[in-house]
């Protein structure tokens, strides 16, 4: 049944599978777990970049197709969103209208980049798509009366998704997690405090709705995308990442799996979109649009592992809270180095993207599989270790000049 | 036989993960004609491009006038005085005759004497010296890479597949070049398919298959020989043009 | 002639100079010189909808814009011409150039600028734009051999190692001259304009900005000087052959990665003064300035062709004049109507209007 569910992709390698599990763990359970606002953004951030990520590694990872306008399709379903609530009012059919308009108009845009690719090779079309996703970020910021401009647009959600929302009477019993493990690393001879300091009353309301109907679209995304990758669909984009002439020569139309992939990608990336509007209440350029925010994608992409899927997992989840908790990190560091002039500039809290830029080239270069694919490659190097693999005769392949 | 200029013991050679040479041992004797004969698919290509240091060798030696230059960078090779023209004659499209050959002439301006030797081989080049090379006919592109090649005196020439396309007049200009550079004691290690051509030219030669010598001799050895023809490149003498 | 190709069929009148009809000759400019078709049908149908003396001005605006746009342009299309290699911290030396340069202007030799004399002026200008230069280019050098070469051939990895160093090079910027504007004036000979006298008839009464002439002509001199390297010496030779094939060049005996090294130092130089000039323009210094105009840059060398300077020098043309247009006429659509120029040449041309390599 796990089989089937995984469709036959596990994680190949304990320490991931202990990780994940417990990425899920708290996520599933997150809201019981974490107490406080600042720790559910952090949450709901993770499901909907897990989203993002996740259909940006079909791109990247199987395809080998490098998009920047990637962010311009979460845009687009967010923006979708928040204007047809604010056309037609914080109802849910408001957001079906608003999301159906988004995909539609991300199918065609993605559509028209899919057979741009035919005119251009892939080197233009790197960069072509970061020029189309600049105009629309342009273009975005420009028309102030309906977007907003750069103040952007609140997000009225429904009342069942928003804060006065109770569907349960009684406060639920929360355990936050941090104070837990913070109580028991400095008191640990006091448990029966450090457990009554750690219990919180969890008041479910409708953005806690909101986030679960999140982790379900999240595990849902995933799952599919996992299908598709180990389905014979996925199997030719991987042809096609290791030789597309071969792949082409073998009678795959190439052009049609890589426009399929683009549309697929922008699709699940909209529906995110349209999510993060819903949990964030709050849209404008820089959240949604951004170049950087698009840098960040790649990172979280490359960083947890491209092609594995799983990647997108690990990876959102570190750069969230790298950038949510790092900053307070280096904040911590940075009490010890005041005073020391240039490294108290650079291990200055705003330059933790300085520390994280020199994490990613390294990681490009040290170990281009990322996490996930490291874990990978050293779980199964201690497989072949304990059971080396039976040799024989060295079968050279016959020479084709 | 006279001593050797070039001496590839044990060569092997991949081309990413394919192994194409599995251990040549060929011996290019100075001053002669060596021609490397074999069917489609031998390694002969690939022989040549590891003398050059383009495909890298993962076995065996490479010697050049006694230095070991299995491991040189491509441009060192060159500089050593080999050079190379390769099955695509590699000609720059959007440089002129001129600046291909200026270019070639890595020691400086062209020595005038040579120019002038080269013109009257190649008249064409001269009547071209100042279009784009891209627009030459397929002999006079041939023309062009050999002339690139000897524009500097050069101790060795390592030529692949000269008259491939060829018509039959150019060919026989292409062969009168090679007489004139055989003259001035150039050595030089041909790859060729048109056996007329080769016998006609070549001293020594070398059979490959399969990524590896099978034979090696002198031509006249060869040319009188039918059944080893036969045996080495599967063609009778008479059936060939 | 040398870059552009000549493999085109030229039109078929043959050799007999016959007077051609202006319907074929302009057929014939558009398939054989389209940039300047291009350039020619953008001049003259923003001339049919904006008013003579607006139009002179944007069109010299545009120029000056296109100027510095090719000076930071030229560099990458180089780069990605000869060594195929995407360098998407380009933007990253724009910065660096326009910071360095303006520290120079604004504080080290800030005494200079404020006297009216061009000359006392240039004591300050020069060292500026070299400084600026200089910075760059050295930057490149170590850029280059820590982060482009052990990447060399691979596209998927230039790309993001390139993301990654951008990155870095950006909040190194911040880290040394902090996260802050910095205004810049100009200086004081390069400030305000020039009056055309009222007395002459189509012109007269025009104002001309006096820095934008200066970059009309610095950029025009710095595209020469670029065309007579290309053309006319040894190591133009050697850059447009490396563009066609790096192995032949290699097997000729020039060790590549030399000439590799001095086109990548010179192309970072060359943004570096693009960056300086443009922080001039805008009397403005912001870390990102750079990546604003990656845009921009990218259009062009898309436009212009890849590997190309005179397609660089046209493309940056034809971004420059679209800019102050539709920035007249409807200034929110300026970026748009500059992808979509892009786009539309695309489509027309997909290897840019002069197509030097073939990707």
């Amino acid at each position: 049944m796990l089989n089937r569910v995984l469709s036959g992709d596990y994680p190949r390698s304990r320490p991931l599978t202990a990780l994940l599990l417990i990425i899920v763990t708290c996520l599933v359970l997150g809201p019981f777990l974490f107490d406080g606002i600042r720790a559910f953004t952090t949450l709901a951030m993770i499901c909907v970049f897990i989203m993002v990520v996740a259909a940006y590694d079909l791109m990247l990872g199987y395809t080998h197709i490098v998009s920047f306008a990637h962010t311009m399709f979460f845009g687009i379903g967010a923006y979708g969103v928040a204007m047809a609530i604010e056309g037609m009012g914080d109802s849910f059919g408001a957001i079906g209208v608003g999301l159906v308009g988004a995909l539609v108009v991300s199918f065609l845009l993605s559509l028209l980049l899919g057979l741009l690719s035919l005119r251009v090779k892939a080197i233009f079309f790197a960069l072509v798509t970061l020029a189309v996703a600049f105009a629309f970020l342009s273009l975005v910021t420009q028309l102030y009366h309906i977007t907003g401009g750069e103040d952007g647009m609140r997000v009225r959600v429904p009342r069942e998704l928003g804060p006065a929302f109770r569907p349960f009477e009684e406060p639920l019993p929360g355990i936050d997690l941090p104070t837990l493990l913070k109580g028991l690393l400095t008191q640990p001879w006091n448990l029966g405090q450090v457990w009554q300091d750690s219990l919180f009353e969890m008041r479910f309301n409708g953005r806690n709705v909101m986030y679960y109907v999140l982790v379900v679209m999240a595990a849902g995304v995933f799952l599919f995308l996992l299908r598709l990758v180990n389905s014979p669909f996925g199997r030719v984009l991987q042809a096609i990442r290791e030789n597309e002439f071969r792949a082409e020569a073998l009678g795959y139309r190439t052009v049609i799996y890589r426009t399929a992939v683009v549309i697929l990608a922008a699709l699940v990336a909209t529906l995110a979109g349209a999510a993060f509007a819903l949990i964030n209440r709050y849209v404008n350029p820089e959240n949604t649009l951004n170049f950087e925010l698009m840098v960040f994608i790649l990172l979280m992409c490359v960083i947890g592992g491209m092609g594995t899927l799983y990647g997108a997992i690990v990876g959102s989840t570190l750069f969230i809270l790298a950038q949510n908790y790092l900053q307070d990190l280096l904040g911590w560091v940075g009490q010890y180095t005041a005073g020391i002039p240039l490294v108290e500039n650079l291990l200055g809290e705003d330059h933790w993207l300085l520390w994280f830029g020199v994490l990613f080239v390294l990681s490009v270069y040290f170990f281009p599989a990322g996490v996930v694919g490291q874990l990978r490659i050293w779980s199964l190097r201690r497989r072949n270790r304990q059971s080396p693999p039976p040799s024989g005769p060295d079968a050279e392949p016959v020479a084709q000049v | 036989m006279a001593e050797p200029i070039l001496t590839l013991s044990g060569v092997k050679a991949d081309i990413d993960q394919y192994h194409i040479l599995h251990g040549v041992d060929l011996v290019v004797p100075k001053g002669e004609l060596t021609v490397l004969l074999g069917r489609n698919g031998a390694g002969k290509s690939t022989t040549l491009r590891t003398i050059m240091g383009l495909t890298t060798l993962t076995g065996g030696t490479v010697t050049y006038q006694g230095q070991d230059i299995s491991r040189w960078p491509t441009p060192k090779i060159a500089r050593a005085g080999i050079a190379f023209v390769p099955e695509s004659m590699g000609i720059f499209g959007l440089l002129t005759v001129r600046e291909n050959l200026v270019l070639a002439a890595v020691n400086g301006p062209m020595d005038e004497a040579r120019l002038q030797w080269i013109f009257d081989l190649f008249p064409p080049l001269k009547k071209f010296w100042d279009k784009p090379a891209g627009t030459l006919s397929g002999g006079q592109k041939q023309m062009l890479a050999i002339a690139r090649a000897v524009i500097e005196p050069r101790e060795l020439l390592l030529v692949d597949e000269p008259t491939k396309g060829l018509a039959p007049a150019i060919i026989n200009d292409l062969a009168d070049a090679f007489e004139q550079l055989k003259e001035q004691q150039v050595s030089i290690l041909l790859v060729e398919q048109n056996f007329n051509f080769s016998r006609r030219l070549g001293q020594s030669v070398a059979v490959m298959n399969d990524g590896a010598v099978v034979h090696a001799g002198t031509m006249t050895e060869l040319a009188e020989n039918d059944e080893l023809q036969q045996d080495l490149l599967g063609l009778g003498l008479g059936a060939h043009q | 002639m040398s870059e552009e190709t000549t493999a085109m069929p030229m039109s078929d009148s043959g050799s007999e100079s016959r007077r051609r009809s202006p319907v074929e000759w302009l057929k014939d400019l558009r398939d054989n010189r389209a940039h300047l078709f291009l350039l020619g049908f953008m001049l003259l149908a923003s001339l049919a909808v904006i008013d003579f003396r607006t139009w002179l001005v944007l069109t010299i605006s545009g120029v000056a814009m296109g100027a510095m746009l090719f000076l930071m342009a030229s560099g990458m299309t180089l780069t990605f011409g000869l060594m195929s290699v995407l360098n998407l911290a380009h933007g990253a030396f724009i910065s660096l150039g326009a910071f360095a340069g303006g520290t120079v202007l604004a504080f080290w030799l800030d005494g200079f600028t404020d006297a009216p004399s061009l000359l006392t002026n240039l004591v300050a200008i020069v060292p500026a734009l070299l400084f600026a230069a200089l910075v760059a280019g050295v930057v490149g050098l170590v850029f280059e051999k820590l982060v482009i070469k052990p990447v060399y051939g691979d596209h998927l990895k230039q790309i993001l190692v390139t993301v990654g160093g951008s990155i870095i090079l950006m909040q190194l910027i911040e880290v040394i001259w902090g996260p802050n504007e910095i205004p810049v004036t100009r200086p004081e000979s390069l400030s305000g304009a020039f009056f055309v006298p009222e007395f002459l008839p189509l012109i007269g009464g025009i104002v001309l900005e006096k820095y934008r002439l200066l970059a009309v002509v610095l950029g025009l001199a710095i595209y020469a000087a670029m065309l007579w390297v290309i053309d006319r010496t040894r190591i133009g030779i050697l850059i447009r052959a490396g563009v066609e094939s790096r192995e032949m060049v290699e097997i000729q005996g020039y060790r590549i990665h030399l000439l590799f090294l001095g086109v990548f130092v010179a192309g970072s130089a060359l943004a570096g003064l693009g960056g300086v000039m443009w922080g001039m323009y805008k009397e403005l210094l912001t870390p990102h300035m750079g990546d604003e105009m990656m845009i921009s840059v990218i259009v062009v060398i898309i436009l212009g062709g890849l590997g190309s300077i005179r397609g660089c020098f046209y493309g940056a043309l034809l971004v420059g004049l679209i800019n102050l247009y539709i920035g007249f006429v409807e200034p929110r659509l300026a970026a748009v109507a500059t992808v979509g120029l892009m786009v539309g040449v695309l489509m027309w041309r997909p290897q840019g209007l002069i197509p030097v390599i073939k990707i």
